[in-house]
């Protein structure tokens, strides 16, 4: 369990290359190693082990690659490292998806490794995780289908050579998996490009009257964060080429901790802050508290709560604690205590100043204020919200 | 009884080497070992009865059902039903024996009745089971008198003697775990982990539900012996049993004795191989057992009795699937029905259901997305290395594919399809359920006979019978039997301690009582079970419906019930966003409070709500009441009101009684903090440190807040002061401060004239005993301008309407003597009254005694008589 969390928001915005084995197989010089590079020892292990029927163009089986994401031992007592943590049934249903040739939509709040499992799945179904189009509000017709080499083809005008293909097009045409990430920033109208090449298979070039048809083993993950709905709501024929998957947020209060503690301690270092060994219980505090509010109940399941209208996802856990850290470090005598967190719960909590103000103060008056050692957070928290 | 258990650990079964029947099926009896409300069970016995014709089949269930058997022959008789055995001086000692359609006990007993073929239950009599749950749970005591209510300790069978049809049974018994049998050895999840399965449920799923007719072509396409299956499930059984004994199913081995005994009647009388036994897989090693009729005698001496009788009644799958209580633990009693009446294709007819359920819900759900999901939910089962999707995997495929990841539509189809709303039949014939009796029983403890006649009773609840009355009466009502209709009390009193009913029993009353018999063998029982799903199962209903329900599981003295709803209460109190709900349903709650002390229930947790509530109302109210039109606050007010006097009413009983003193003198004003964080006018007194602080006074921060904010409707502000000045918690000089600030000309007239009326209404011997608060209404009134006037004048009429003619007639008296003198703002001063000047100028007087007249409305006669000058 050492290095693999995986809802861990490290994970996905990049800074730390999991795993021991991991520097041998990249270029020393890469920040961040791809998966397949990452973990090619692992790939290797699987596919010598993996005697299960293969979909075709598929580098190892269903089987194997939800051990790969899951993690296990082998026969010949490899181990696998677990790359998420979390219910089996989501990686089963996922990778089941993606072997009907149904394209797989992850969804969930930030901070929960969507991105992390789709560069996995992608390295353990196809070995290559890079065919990658950043969906932004910016993102044009040609990342999807293809752009052209304008030299070349105000030269030669269209044909083959002057046309670029984009990371879908090679995908299709090799038989790979394809990744789009932040799929509902895209706008509407590149969005729908899609629905050809996930329903007719097929991505046809009317300035040459060719087409592009997919290999077998094409296959698409997209990932959407559920919070953005409404921004560019997927259309429903769009929708229909998809089978949706939820990515859940840490399931224990513990796992969350862990989680946070490591990824504050991380920042905190770039940020070149003090460590604050004392400050595991105002971790500890803060996560419990956008737990409870997140759930809309008490960590003791006694008390209901409203929920306000906000993520209070995991990653925002971490930039409480690290705001709060800043402020011990600059400002207090360098131990997080509750006033150096009680601002910034108190902005995470409170995005709309009528209805979650209401939820934020029954929270401090029903539960905060009964809470055994918990008179100075109160105390805090009625200061900076009076 | 070591006897037998020596016996028992002595010989193990006689596993493959002394059962000749296991090929040789004419060598023995059919010895059908089944999984209870298994659907794959329920075919394979349904197609050994079609292939061997036995001519009596033995059931496992207790022996006086041999009795009603005849009953399921009947076309009314529609399953789920339960076999029920009741001892008959305590309905409330009962167990249960649910049947759905897709029980194997529920196929084989159709068979033989409607083929002529006897039927006889095997189990161990009821009439023990009955009386020895009582030695089991001394503590527990019987009848209806203890507090139990619900399940566990009213059934025999809550832990053993065959309470849901399982008992001891492999497959509900490590279900059961939970409800406190953890010790006891499951057998099927040893063969499960055997098997290499986690989770022995689906283990026995895979090996024996999904075996066989492959896709689900129903009995025709099994192997050739259907008699094979079983002959191998009991070999397993046989094994598993040498190893692991009775598995610490004690009460087992007596039971099984007495199966031994009724299968050697059968055999001896039908011949072995005409003689089918349909039971528990656990117990089919147990019957080949080779022990001696003296022992099984043996085993059976000496065990308690008590008079039973045994009927049939209506059951539910949400019954079935309830874990506790008379439930049998099938969490997807609907899911097992469905695989039992598809007749092929279970799956792709599965997921049309589900499309059919959802389309309904208004869900978009093409035949595309079913293919899909069908596609998904095989290649998932596929994946995990099963031979036919199962309802984990369906609904893991339904979750991706149908419901876009959301787990909101699944709980639709978890609630009803998987369980279902199928509700059983029981034919017009079937004995009286206990529940009757016990009404019956009741009836004449409180001397109240049912009569056609309509009849008007009033209760004085503090007497004895006259309460027990009530509570029945409440009882009833809750149950859906319209006998008493609360009617308003003959006498005009409205003391609490008052209640009056129309009674009247209509013949289809009987009809509802054997209905409510689901829920229980007594009253007293089936009102707390009722209560109970009533408040847990569809969410309570609104917030003001769950209030109702908390009042009469008071006024029906079901405090058993009492914990569950409060809990439901709390929790829609909490997610309840409308303050005017709160408001709303807080003065019942502490009505019922009130009420509560009358009868002597402990109401306890109620406080607890009404307080949290009242906690809320605080919160969200200065919010709430934040730009609301004319119509809306005067609703509002209202709610102002009622919340004021909840309040109050809760701080009296309240710990706060002592804190009220404190906070007076503190004037704590926390509320203003709670509420926006810019209370910038209004009162602000020194800062509180305390962190906790009385209800009463956070409420009179809150009223203290809404006073002396703007952004409140006038009427609203106007009522606050009000209350503060009531309650002594406002000065007499701050109110006329506030009252001067609203009345000063920068206020908009109609603004002014609504506070005004929150202010003073109510009663006007503010206005007569204050003169300087007159005064100011009075300064205002004159300076209105023209164009205002009219608009403001319903209001003020509005307000001086209301009160008593006396006091108009004071008002009118001082408006008309006139202030004391302008200069002097001080109390008694001068010979006028406090307030006013000495003279009087006539011609001013006159000049306003139109205005006074309109003001005063109301009948002509008071004004001439008020304004007489």
């Amino acid at each position: 369990m050492t290095e693999s969390h995986v809802a861990d928001p490290a994970a996905e915005s990049a800074a730390q290359p999991a795993p021991g084995t991991a520097a041998a197989a990249a270029p020393a010089t890469a920040l961040r190693p791809h998966a397949e590079d990452a973990f090619a020892d692992e790939l290797a292990a699987l596919t010598e082990a993996d005697d299960r029927p293969r979909p075709a163009r598929w580098r190892l089986s269903p089987w194997a690659v939800a051990t790969y994401l899951l993690g296990g031992e082998l026969p010949g007592g490899k181990v696998i490292t677990p790359k998420y943590v979390g219910p089996r049934r989501i990686i089963e249903v996922a990778v089941s998806t993606l072997a009907t040739d149904r394209a797989l939509l992850l969804l969930g709040v930030p901070g929960t490794a969507k991105t992390w499992v789709s560069e996995h799945l992608a390295a353990a179904v196809s070995g290559d995780s890079t065919l990658l189009v950043q969906g932004t509000a910016g993102t044009a017709e040609e990342a999807i289908r293809y752009g052209w080499n304008y030299a070349q083809l105000l030269a030669q005008g269209p044909s083959r050579a002057a046309l670029v293909p984009s990371p879908v097009m090679r995908a299709m045409a090799e038989g790979m998996t394809a990744r789009v990430e932040e799929l509902t920033r895209i706008p509407a109208d590149v969005q729908d490009t899609l629905i050809t090449v996930l329903s007719e298979k097929t991505l046809p070039i009317p300035e040459l009257g060719e087409e592009v048809q997919a290999v077998s083993g094409f296959n698409l993950i997209a990932t959407a964060n559920d919070r953005d709905r409404g921004v560019n709501e997927l259309s429903s024929a769009l929708r229909r080429r998809f089978n949706t998957v939820v990515l859940p947020l840490p399931e224990t209060a513990e796992a969350e901790v862990e989680i946070v503690a490591r990824r504050v301690g991380q920042l905190g270092k770039s940020l070149d802050l003090p460590p604050a060994p004392e400050g595991f219980d105002e971790i500890r505090r803060v996560v419990t508290v956008f737990r409870e509010l997140r759930e809309g109940v008490t960590d003791d399941g006694r008390t209901k709560l409203k929920s306000p209208s906000g993520t209070l996802s995991t990653a925002e856990a971490i930039s409480v604690v690290t705001g709060g850290l800043a402020l011990a470090a600059h400002f207090g005598d360098g131990v997080l205590r509750a006033g150096d967190v009680a601002a910034g719960i108190l902005g995470a909590v409170v995005r709309d100043p009528s209805s979650d103000q209401v939820v934020w103060q029954e929270y401090l008056e029903a539960v905060v204020r009964e809470r055994e050692g918990w008179k100075d957070f109160y105390r805090a928290c009625r200061e900076v919200s009076a | 009884m070591t006897a037998v258990r020596e016996g028992a650990a002595g010989q193990p079964a006689e596993g493959g080497a002394g059962a000749p029947h296991v090929r040789e099926r004419a060598a023995g009896p059919l010895l059908l070992g089944v999984r209870h409300h298994g659907p794959g069970s329920a075919r394979a016995v349904a197609a050994v009865l079609e292939a061997y014709e036995p001519r009596v089949v033995l059931i496992e269930g207790p022996p006086e059902g041999d009795a009603v058997a005849e009953l399921a022959r009947s076309e009314e008789m529609v399953p789920p039903v339960a076999l029920l055995a009741h001892a008959v001086n305590e309905p409330g000692k009962a167990a249960f024996w649910p049947l759905a359609e897709f029980s194997p006990e529920w196929v084989a007993l159709r068979w033989a009745v409607r083929r002529g073929v006897p039927v006889r239950f095997i189990d161990l009599p009821a009439t023990h089971t009955l009386a020895l749950s009582d030695a089991d749970e001394p503590a527990s005591g019987g009848g209806e008198e203890k507090p139990g209510g619900e399940g566990e300790e009213t059934v025999p069978g809550g832990t053993d003697g065959g309470g849901a049809a399982g008992d001891a049974d492999p497959a509900s018994t490590h279900r059961k775990q939970g409800s406190g049998d953890g010790v006891r050895l499951d057998p099927l999840a040893a063969l499960a982990e055997a098997a290499g399965y986690d989770d022995p449920e689906r283990w026995w799923e895979d090996a024996v539900e999904h075996r066989g007719g492959g896709r689900g072509e129903g009995p025709v396409a099994r192997p050739a012996d259907p008699y094979e299956p079983f002959a191998a499930l009991g070999e397993a059984m046989a094994e598993l049993r040498a190893v692991h004994g009775e598995g610490g199913h004690e009460r087992d081995l007596v039971r099984e004795a007495h199966m031994r005994l009724r299968l050697r009647e059968a055999r001896k009388e039908f011949g072995d191989a005409a003689t089918a036994v349909v039971c528990g897989a656990w117990h089919v090693p147990a019957l080949t057992e080779a022990t001696t009729v003296t022992a099984d005698r043996q085993a059976l001496k000496g065990l308690p009795r008590v008079k039973t009788e045994v009927t049939w009644v209506p059951w539910t799958h949400r019954r079935l699937a309830r874990r506790s209580g008379y439930g049998a633990g099938i969490a997807s009693p609907g899911w097992y029905g469905h695989l039992f009446a598809a007749p092929d294709r279970p799956v792709e007819r599965w997921m049309t259901k589900v499309a059919g359920l959802l389309r309904a819900q208004d869900h978009s759900v093409s035949s595309a997305h079913l293919i899909e999901a069908v596609r998904l939910s095989e290649t998932l089962a596929a994946m995990r290395g099963r031979p036919l999707a199962g309802l984990t995997e369906t609904t893991d495929a339904i979750r991706a594919v149908l419901c876009e990841g959301s787990d909101v539509p699944l709980e639709l189809i978890q609630d009803q399809l998987v369980v279902g709303d199928v509700l059983g039949e029981v034919p017009e014939g079937a004995p009286a359920v206990p529940l009757q009796r016990d009404l019956a029983r009741q009836q004449r403890a409180v001397r109240l006979k049912p009569a056609a006649a309509e009849r008007e009773l009033d209760l004085d609840l503090r007497k004895e019978t006259d309460a027990a009355r009530s509570r029945l009466l409440h009882r009833l009502r809750l149950l859906g039997i319209g006998w008493g209709e609360p009617a308003g009390s003959r006498s005009g009193s409205t003391g609490t301690f008052r209640e009056s009913w129309r009674l009247r029993w209509e013949p289809e009353l009987s009809v509802r009582v054997a209905e409510a018999g689901i829920w229980g063998t007594t009253v007293h029982e089936a009102a707390t079970a009722k209560a109970r799903a009533q408040a847990t199962e569809q969410g309570g209903g609104t917030l003001a419906e769950v209030t109702a329900l908390a009042e009469l599981c008071l006024l029906a003295h079901l405090p058993e019930a009492l914990p569950v709803v409060m809990r439901v209460l709390a929790d829609r109190a909490a997610l309840e966003s409308d303050v005017g709900h709160l408001a709303q349903a807080l003065p019942a709650l502490v009505r019922t409070l009130r009420y509560g002390d009358v009868r002597g229930t402990d109401a306890g947790a109620l406080a607890e709500v009404a307080g949290g509530m009242a906690e809320r109302v605080c919160v969200g109210l200065p919010p709430a009441c934040a730009g609301l039109d004319n119509e809306g606050a005067r609703g509002m007010r209202r709610h102002l009101d009622a919340a004021h006097q909840a309040v109050n009413l809760l701080a009296r009983d309240d710990r706060d009684a002592r804190d009220d003193k404190d906070d007076q003198a503190h004037r704590a004003d926390r509320g203003d903090g709670d509420a926006s964080g810019t209370g910038a006018e209004g009162p602000r007194p020194e800062p509180e440190g305390r962190p906790s602080g009385g209800l009463s006074s956070r409420w009179r921060g809150v009223l203290r807040t809404l006073a002396g904010r703007d952004r409140i409707p006038g009427l609203l502000r106007g009522r606050c002061a009000r209350l503060l000045l009531d309650d002594g918690q406002l000065t007499d000089d701050e109110a006329e401060r506030l009252m001067s600030l609203v009345l000063s000309p920068g206020t908009p007239p109609g603004e002014a004239a609504a506070w005004i009326e929150g202010f003073l209404a109510g009663g006007g011997m503010l206005l007569v005993h204050d003169e300087r608060l007159l005064a100011l209404v009075d300064r205002w009134l004159t300076e209105v301008p023209g164009e205002a006037f009219t608009d403001v004048l319903p209001l003020l009429r509005r307000t001086f309407a209301e009160y008593e003619a006396g006091v108009r007639r004071t008002l009118g008296e001082l408006v008309r003597r006139g202030p004391v003198g302008d200069g002097d703002r001080g109390s008694g001063a001068g010979d006028g009254a406090p307030g006013f000047g000495a003279g009087l100028d006539r011609a001013r007087a006159d000049a306003v005694l139109e205005t006074v007249r309109l003001l005063l409305g109301g009948a002509r006669r008071d004004e001439s008589e008020g304004v007489r000058v």
